[in-house]
């Protein structure tokens, strides 16, 4: 079985990021591996373990992001693939579905190509579904249990409204959820191999890519406007006491 | 201008939100309202009573399941033969992907969680959250048509007007497909809360209760049973933050926040939940907040209208008899 697992390096979620300059800034918080696709590390790992194989990290971003990848080998991924390019800057997802299909390609496919659902800074959950569709292949998303027979998968999505079963042929694209399992903390073992491995850097030529202009562009950047709203604290002797004051404050708002 | 508006459905249960795309498709000039799927005669007869004018409706057995290529490509096949300047999705799970893969097949781009529209010439300039919300960005989309998805709540919901109506067009299906449904299960984690008009959330203090002499899990559930009586009685549904939902206290699906779900109910009663940025910016713009947490220096009564310092477990159970009686429940 042959597994990649497409990755990003993206600021840490605890990181206080914000609009400064016309550029978001996180002052000295660090870059990890976008949490959602350690669920794909560790799907990926999983059906390493029940099916044998090997499993490549990918991920298209700055030479920084060689830190990302190597959080993927320690957790167990055999190798790890930087497409690097400094024509790269302007991305959008289209244009990162188009470079990763192509990297894809150049790795020789795989059976399961692995996502996280969407990533913590852009957020918006296309580039797997592009991926598929770039690449032809069967889009299998958010995907919380992985069955694989012969040469098919049978999945769980997990959706708003419950669980649908789905099976495709290989290769397939899958997008992975909290579901699949929590993800693995790197061994000792496993950081050491990863601080030693050398991470291929490839550029847009060597994938055979070029980078074409983005659709989608921004414009502007901005804060969130600041609550303004002053919190009136209820108090009381006794619960009941506090109830009732509050109820009688949620039902003067006639929101309900 | 003329939009498409895709009206998602689930076994013709319509998201509320595809309404509310249908009323800002009508407010920017011709709402062409499209169903997917089978038996979609009442689902057509509402997107007229909603605005539409016109609707077109894909009926084939290869749309009675969702699935992600032959609904990409169904509209994909729509757009190409009618340009439409823009098509508008309510956000799920299904509308970002299959509008994903359209768009690579029209060469576009899709906008996700726009929170506001403005037109700026020919230009549509649309914001919508980065970073978890933290920041926010006005994007454009130069290619054609320009796709946008909206979540729950950030629109008003136009005005329906019953027996106003129309005739459907029927359109043909794209129906090769790359997957198999095999089954579907309806699980207890069938909830969404980014319809609720009122949310009552746990977070950790849910299972923080020592007097009940339980374990951490078994206090969470009782925690987590009063917030949803709160919650039935107020006709709402229950939130959580991430910390309970990693604490294995309740199901993702509850999850608010930017990386669960963002809400923007009339009412959030949030209890026990302190507070971490990412839940704060999945909620901030509900109508009226109230915390509930025993520590007074939670982050969350930053953000909260009324604010009461106490256990939650004491507090929440008074809440639901006291608002019982004002309510003559």
């Amino acid at each position: 079985m042959k597994i990649i697992a497409c990755i990003k390096q993206v600021p840490d979620s605890e990181a206080k990021v914000k609009a400064e300059d016309g550029k978001v800034t996180w002052g000295d918080a660090p870059l990890v591996i976008n949490p959602f696709d350690e669920y794909a590390v560790e799907g990926a790992l999983q059906q390493r373990e029940a099916l044998g194989g090997t499993v490549t990290a990918l991920c298209v971003g700055p030479e920084s992001a060689k830190e990302a990848l190597k959080h993927a080998l320690a957790m167990g991924a055999d190798e790890a693939v930087l497409v690097s390019d400094p024509a790269l800057t302007d991305l959008d997802t289209v244009g990162a579905a188009r470079v990763l299909a192509a990297a894809i390609q150049k790795i020789g496919g795989a059976d399961m190509v692995m996502f996280g659902r969407q990533t913590l800074d852009n957020g918006a959950g296309l580039t797997a579904a592009q991926t598929a569709r770039v690449l032809g292949l069967p889009m299998l998303g958010f995907v919380g249990q992985i069955k694989v027979e012969g040469d098919s998968v049978t999945v769980d999505r997990v959706t708003e409204e419950g669980r649908q079963t789905v099976s495709a042929k290989m290769p397939a694209v899958l997008s992975l959820v909290q579901s699949i399992g929590e993800p693995r903390y790197p061994s000792f073992m496993g950081i050491r191999k990863a601080s030693k491995a050398t991470i291929p850097v490839w550029s847009l030529a060597d994938v055979g890519a070029t980078a074409s202009a983005p659709v989608v562009t921004r414009v502007e950047l901005m804060n969130p406007p600041v609550s303004e709203a002053k919190v009136e604290m209820i108090t009381g002797e006794t619960p009941a006491e506090i109830a009732d004051k509050l109820a009688d404050k949620i039902l003067a708002e006639k929101v309900l | 201008m003329k939009t498409f508006v895709y009206i998602d459905h689930f076994k013709s249960d319509v998201q509320p939100a595809s309404w509310e795309a249908l009323g800002v498709a009508k407010s920017f000039g011709t709402a062409v309202a499209l169903v997917f799927g089978s038996d979609a005669d009442e689902i057509s007869k509402a997107a007229f009573e909603f605005g539409a004018d016109e609707v077109i409706v894909v009926d084939d057995s290869a749309l009675t399941d969702y699935r992600a290529e032959p609904y990409a490509s169904t509209l994909s096949a729509l757009a190409a033969a009618s340009t439409p300047d823009l098509i508008l999705f309510p956000t799920t799970a299904r509308t970002r992907e299959f509008a994903a893969m359209s768009a690579v097949d029209l060469n576009t781009g899709v906008l996700t969680d726009v929170s506001k529209f403005e037109q700026d010439g020919d230009k549509l300039v649309a914001t919508r959250p980065i970073y978890e919300g933290k920041v926010l960005e006005k994007t454009v989309c130069s290619g054609k048509p320009v796709m946008a998805t909206i979540p729950a709540r950030a629109f008003p919901k136009p005005e329906r007007v019953a027996g106003k109506s129309g005739t459907a067009t029927k359109a043909a299906a794209k129906t090769e497909a790359l997957t198999t449904v095999v089954g579907y299960a309806a699980t207890e984690s069938a909830v969404n809360i980014g319809d609720a008009a009122v949310i009552v959330s746990g977070g950790r203090g849910v299972s923080n209760n020592p007097a009940l002499g339980l374990d951490e899990k078994a206090t969470a559930q009782k925690g987590f049973e009063m917030i949803g009586e709160l919650a039935k009685l107020l006709g709402g549904a229950v939130g959580a933050s991430r910390a309970a939902v990693d604490g294995g206290y309740i199901t993702y699906a509850h999850q608010v926040g930017q990386t669960g779900k963002v809400v923007a109910p009339d009412l959030y009663i949030a209890c026990g939940i302190s507070g971490a940025i990412q839940h704060l910016v999945g909620m901030r713009n509900s109508k009226l907040i109230v915390a509930i947490n025993k520590d007074p220096e939670a982050p969350v009564f930053s953000q909260a209208r009324y604010g009461v310092v106490g256990d939650l477990f004491a507090i929440v159970p008074a809440l639901t008899e006291a608002m019982k009686k004002k309510m003559g429940k």
